[in-house]
């Protein structure tokens, strides 16, 4: 017999291990605009340099594609030459015996069918479609285009003030942000090809803490304009404080107690306290914005009139009523929805949930705001139901392990089928579920298990699925509706509604607070336009250049939160601010794509919009 | 201030030095390539990289500021390995036929390679191709091109046409035209600006001297040749000759050489221009309401292009009066066919000119006025520079001549429309006396000269006429102008434009020499030489009165309507 022997990673292996993480971090790191064709044909040669060389479809179809695509790219294809990729890559994908080469055939032929204008393009014209137009990633990623490199670099020079003012040029609400955006930015940060992506949101927070109160800027020249904007959430505030800025004069109309929206009554004060709101909604109202509060648009003043009242309208009324799940027993007592828990909460009104068993069903933020305010309200014991696996929640990884630190229990593959009880809910009956296959969106799909029902014993039940819109009375009005949305354009406006414009979750369903921001500064420009205007927001400082040391690889600084022992029993902010030493060490590690690469080109900033 | 040592040399600066100004200061020579000073600082070439002590990168020089304390090696092994490689990789993607090359001589690669001992090259050489239409006047060779980039930046940030832009991504990236669209259906406007800011020669002018020598050879041809003001104070910079050398009567004499039969000056039609401009002003004037102001100069071939593209509500406020050129050659194949008793068709029509965008100016069909075309070919200062060396003709030595008759007489007032405002303060000198019936101090209205700012305005009263006028060149600074006119901010009532900053001075056919803007320096000997001509007025050109006497009768007669005027609607800038 031959002897055995155990496999080691040859030192060639684990070299190659660490370059291909090079690869997946630039690959990860790519940035917006690439030429959807070169990449593919790298891909394709990638996934080459991986085969074996044993079945022909893989060995030499996938050269042969390499070949196709560079013709195409050199502006030597014709188009018959797509259709020989398409046939190519199907055979591929068809006939390898092994992964390696179908899915490379797989991923070309979604390539065709996804880009096909952009492989014509190349073909007939020799152009490529795609272009490099923002080539600062974190800026660029930013629905609100704040110009984050900016304010890092203020940041870095001590000038807090200023790092505020910088960021209020594109978004109104840096303290809230600096608290709970969900960061967008730091998905294609460049930095993540060095080591890790560069805690924005966290140097953010310490500017906005650092820099203290500061003024809202001048507002402009009166320009006799009136702009009506309904819901004082995040949306409507931002195109408040932008239309106000060029001078125009604002009335926001509020149904609710207190301006805020989502922040408000969303959000529960362990993640954004009160204060921190009220004071940033303050310093909107200083250029003059006049907000009206509990004034129910529709019921208290009919839509019809406030159009013909206002030279221009916004419309931004969030995503406020619930979704049921549509079971037996949602209607007992104890079963209620994430809508209305959490603006009893807003206004200030928690409900007693000591010595209470809850659920709560979802996987979303809101769920998990939901499940992290009961252990606060005093639950004896708080579960998150859910019918997938937790990593296919769509909330935040962080705000998963958080609440699970606070002693939530994550009850996945579990779809509720009804509540039961006696009078009030009792039970909550779940079918366990198994995960299948994977749909075109990426995400796994569930079905129920080969297993019995499962009950779980409740008091109360949260029901956490998605919130909708109450959009009805302005589909009686005309304006378009897609399901519950309202279908404005992305300019934020309509066709054959002149002065009428509408944005934020309302046009997106439940998003995030900074794509709702992004909607209000969208609309405040085309609003001025509409009214023959071309009033600038800018700003009236410069910014330092980037620093010129060395950037060595070095860790990413984590935000640190309160003890979850400590933090469960209050709605106190849980988040610690960066230390001093952190914030320097964070802002040194900034790249400065501003001015370092394509930045120093074009769109590296944009001092004015 | 910030206090830096570079190569061992203690430097002093103010805070925000670039490292290579920094170097500058104390006579240390960082090479660039594609940096050009406020105008492309992007780091692209990396050329000019310097070790920076402590620092594990290399920094690029021209857009990296110099810090207190930095301590710069700009000669480091690792920096000179550096710029090498760099150099060689450029060369790599470059087609070097430099013999044949119109840059040949004035390359800012070829001097890089040659500075920097760079006789062989480690890698293959696989230039990409070139894919252009050499019938169009500009002319652009993508095997020659670097990718620095200052195409694009001359384009959108100085005149605003946006025609040059970046395509494709990774190792195909490449300068293009912006969307891919033809080039004929750009709006660009062929000032040339891009060629006069191409370090190498990827850029160029359609070169017409072959044409040119075979109508110099055909004898039964009688060849005319105008030289444009501003040719004057630029040809002999190319040529090694000083300032005070290259007069424009030794530029007559080397054409003379060459063989043209005739030699004429450009400022004769500069003064006729400013006879049929100004008196078509001063009409406009005297019917305020049935005219609209301001009326803008039409002698710029690139602004017509421009706003004809881009403006075009605003086309009937142009002039009709033709260019100078066009003027010249209108002249040329009628009253002085006749006088010499040559038929027009017989007669070929040149002229030399500080812009690019005129060879597309003289082909407008529409913009002849006399039976056969006014301007048969028009050359480039830097074409005549090479069709003098083609003719090893030694300029230093050669004798001053005089211009020949009767269209070689120019004024002060015409020479000055080659610089920005020039046009604008000739036809204020005339338009006084032709409202007056006196002469104005011919420096009376010096305040539209210079180049500060993106316009400048003036406010004159001519015989309790109150006028106000603005003068603007670049277009980038005539797109400002335009809007802020259209805006309602400001109003005038006449308006000089010039699509080349600093007027023809800077203009897109001039001598190259890479870094420096030498439209000021120019225009300076273009004012001198108004202030050393002993006639200041365009209305006391004897040959312009002459002219009119003989053949038109007076400004804005039947006659000169058909010959000096033109439609701007009658032809499309954008196909």
């Amino acid at each position: 017999m031959a002897k055995l022997s155990l496999t080691n990673k040859s030192s060639d292996t684990l070299e190659l291990e660490f370059l291909s993480k090079y690869v997946s971090s630039s690959l990860f790191a790519a940035q917006q605009g690439l030429c959807p064709v070169d990449s593919v044909a790298s891909f394709v040669r990638l996934c080459l340099s991986h085969s074996c060389g044993k079945c022909t479809p893989c060995r030499v179809g996938l050269k042969k594609l390499g070949e196709l695509y560079d013709r195409i790219l050199d502006g030597e294809a014709d188009e018959s030459d797509i259709q020989l990729i398409e046939t190519t890559a199907q055979v591929i994908a068809d006939s390898a015996d092994c992964a390696i080469g179908y899915t490379a055939g797989e991923m070309a032929l979604r390539s065709v069918k996804a880009f096909r204008d952009d492989y014509e393009s190349h073909i007939k014209s020799n152009h490529c479609v795609s272009r490099q137009e923002q080539p600062v990633p974190c800026s660029s990623l930013c629905p609100a285009q704040v110009d984050i490199p900016g304010y890092i670099a203020l940041t870095q020079a001590g000038r807090y003030a200023d790092a505020v003012r910088l960021i209020r040029k594109d978004n109104p609400f840096p303290s809230v942000c600096g608290l709970i955006c969900e960061h967008p930015c730091e998905e294609g940060c460049r930095r993540s090809l060095v080591d890790d992506a560069i805690n924005i949101r966290g140097i953010k927070r310490y500017a906005v803490e650092k820099a203290g109160y500061v003024p809202a800027d001048k507002c402009g020249e009166k320009t006799g304009k009136h702009i009506s904007v309904i819901g004082a959430g995040p949306s409507g505030l931002t195109a408040a404080y932008y239309l106000a800025l060029m001078g125009h004069d604002v009335d926001v109309y509020e149904k609710r107690k207190y301006p805020g929206g989502m922040l408000r009554y969303g959000i529960p004060d362990y993640r954004l306290p009160e204060k921190t709101l009220t004071d940033e909604i303050n310093v909107i109202l200083e250029t003059g914005v006049k907000l009206h509060t509990e004034t129910d648009i529709g019921k208290d003043i009919t839509f019809e009139s406030l159009v013909s009242g206002s030279d221009a309208v916004y419309i931004s009324i969030g995503a406020h009523s619930e979704k049921s799940l549509r079971i037996p027993g949602e209607d007992l007592e104890g079963v209620t929805s994430a809508v209305q828990l959490l603006r009893k909460i807003g206004d200030g009104e928690k409900p007693d949930f000591t010595g209470k068993k809850v659920a709560v069903v979802g996987g979303g933020n809101v769920a998990m705001d939901c499940a992290r305010s009961s252990v606060r309200l005093g639950a004896e014991s708080v579960s998150i139901v859910y019918r997938r696996r937790q990593e296919d929640m769509t909330a935040l990884p962080e705000e998963v392990e958080g609440a699970i630190a606070e002693g939530c229990e994550v009850v996945s593959m579990m779809a509720p089928v009804r509540v039961e009880g006696e009078g009030r809910a009792q039970y909550l009956v779940c079918q366990p579920q198994i995960i299948g296959k994977i749909g075109r969106d990426g995400r796994p799909g569930v079905s129920a298990a080969d297993l019995p029902e499962v009950k779980l014993d409740v008091d109360i039940v949260i029901v956490a699925v998605g919130q909708a819109i109450e959009s009805k009375s302005f589909g009686d009005y005309g304006l378009p509706l897609k399901w519950d949305t309202i279908a404005s354009t992305d300019e934020c406006d309509f066709d054959g509604f002149d002065g009428i414009f509408c944005g934020g979750d309302c046009v997106t369903g439940p998003a995030t607070v900074i794509k709702a921001i992004a909607a209000g500064k969208v609309a405040a420009r085309n609003i001025d336009t509409y009214l023959g205007f071309d009033r600038e927001i800018t700003i009236d400082f410069d910014i330092p250049s980037p620093s010129l040391l060395d950037r060595p690889a070095c860790g990413r600084v984590k935000m640190k939160e309160r003890a979850a022992d400590e933090r469960k029993n209050d709605f106190t902010l849980m988040e610690y601010c960066m230390t001093d030493e952190e914030a320097k060490q964070e802002c040194s590690r900034c790249l400065g794509c501003d001015h370092f690469g394509y930045g120093k080109f074009r769109g590296g900033r944009c001092l004015k919009w | 201030m910030v206090n830096l040592t570079i190569n061992g040399i203690k430097a002093t600066v103010e805070k925000g030095t670039s490292i290579l100004d920094a170097a500058k200061s104390v006579g240390i020579t960082i090479p660039t390539l594609c940096y050009l000073k406020d105008i492309n600082e992007i780091g692209a070439c990396r050329i000019c990289v310097v070790e920076v002590e402590g620092k594990d990168k290399l920094l690029a020089a021209c857009n990296n500021e110099a810090e207190e304390g930095m301590v710069v090696y700009t000669d480091s092994p690792k920096a000179r390995q550096a710029r090498r490689v760099n150099l060689e990789l450029i060369l790599s993607q470059h087609n070097t036929d430099c013999t044949t090359c119109v840059r040949n001589g004035n390359c800012t690669l070829q001097s890089l390679c040659e500075n920097m001992g760079i006789n062989i090259n480690s890698y293959p050489v696989t230039p990409p191709k070139m894919n252009w239409d050499k019938r169009f006047p500009l002319i652009r060779d993508n095997s020659k091109c670097i990718k620095c980039m200052r195409c694009i930046q001359v384009c959108d940030n100085i005149q605003t046409l946006n025609v040059w832009d970046i395509e494709g991504t990774g190792a195909r990236t490449q300068v293009g035209i912006k969307g891919g669209v033809p080039f004929e259906s750009t709006h660009c406007s062929l000032c040339g600006q891009c060629i006069t800011h191409c370090p190498v020669g990827a850029l160029y002018e359609r070169d017409d001297t072959k044409e040119i020598t075979a109508a110099i050879e055909n004898k039964e041809m009688t060849t005319v040749v105008q030289i444009a003001p501003a040719v004057r104070v630029a040809w002999g910079e190319a040529l090694g000759l000083t300032r005070e050398q290259a007069t424009v009567k030794r530029l007559v004499a080397a054409l003379r050489r060459i063989g043209f039969n005739y030699v004429f000056d450009t400022n004769f039609s500069a003064d006729l221009t400013i006879m049929e401009e100004g008196s078509e002003f001063i009409a406009k004037l005297s019917d305020r309401e049935n005219n609209t102001f301001p009326m803008f100069t039409s002698c710029c071939p690139g602004w017509v292009r421009f706003i004809k593209a881009e403006y075009p509500d605003m086309v009937g406020m142009l002039s009709t009066a033709k260019s100078p050129q066009q003027m010249f050659g209108a002249v040329t194949k009628t009253y002085f066919a006749e006088k010499i008793g040559v038929a027009p068709d017989k007669i070929y029509s040149v002229s030399i000119m500080p812009c690019t965008s005129k060879k597309s100016e003289c082909d407008i069909e529409t913009i002849n006025g006399s039976p056969a075309k006014d301007v048969d070919k028009v050359l480039t200062t830097r074409e005549v520079v090479r069709l003098i060396k083609a003719f090893n003709i030694d300029v230093a030595s050669l004798e001053e001549e005089e211009f020949d008759s009767p269209l070689g007489d120019g004024s002060g007032a015409a020479v000055i429309f080659g610089a920005t405002g020039g046009v604008m303060e000739a036809a204020l000198r005339s338009a006084y006396f032709l409202v007056t019936g006196k002469n104005p101090d011919p420096d009376a209205f010096k305040a539209v000269r210079g180049l500060n700012g993106p316009w400048r305005e003036a406010k004159f009263e001519i015989n309790g006429i109150e006028l106000n006028i603005a003068v603007a060149s670049g277009l980038g600074n005539a797109r400002k102008l335009l809007d802020a006119i259209k805006a309602g901010k400001v109003s005038y009532d006449f308006v000089e434009i010039m699509a080349c900053p600093g007027g023809c001075g800077g203009g897109g056919g001039q001598p190259i020499c890479d870094g420096f803007e030498l439209a000021g320096a120019r225009d300076e000997v273009l004012y001198k030489l108004d202030k050393d001509n002993p006639v200041r007025f365009s209305h006391e050109n004897p040959a312009v009165n002459k002219v009119y006497e003989e053949y038109f009768g007076a400004p804005l007669s039947h006659k000169a309507h058909e010959l000096l005027h033109t439609d701007h609607f009658s032809w499309t800038a954008v196909k």
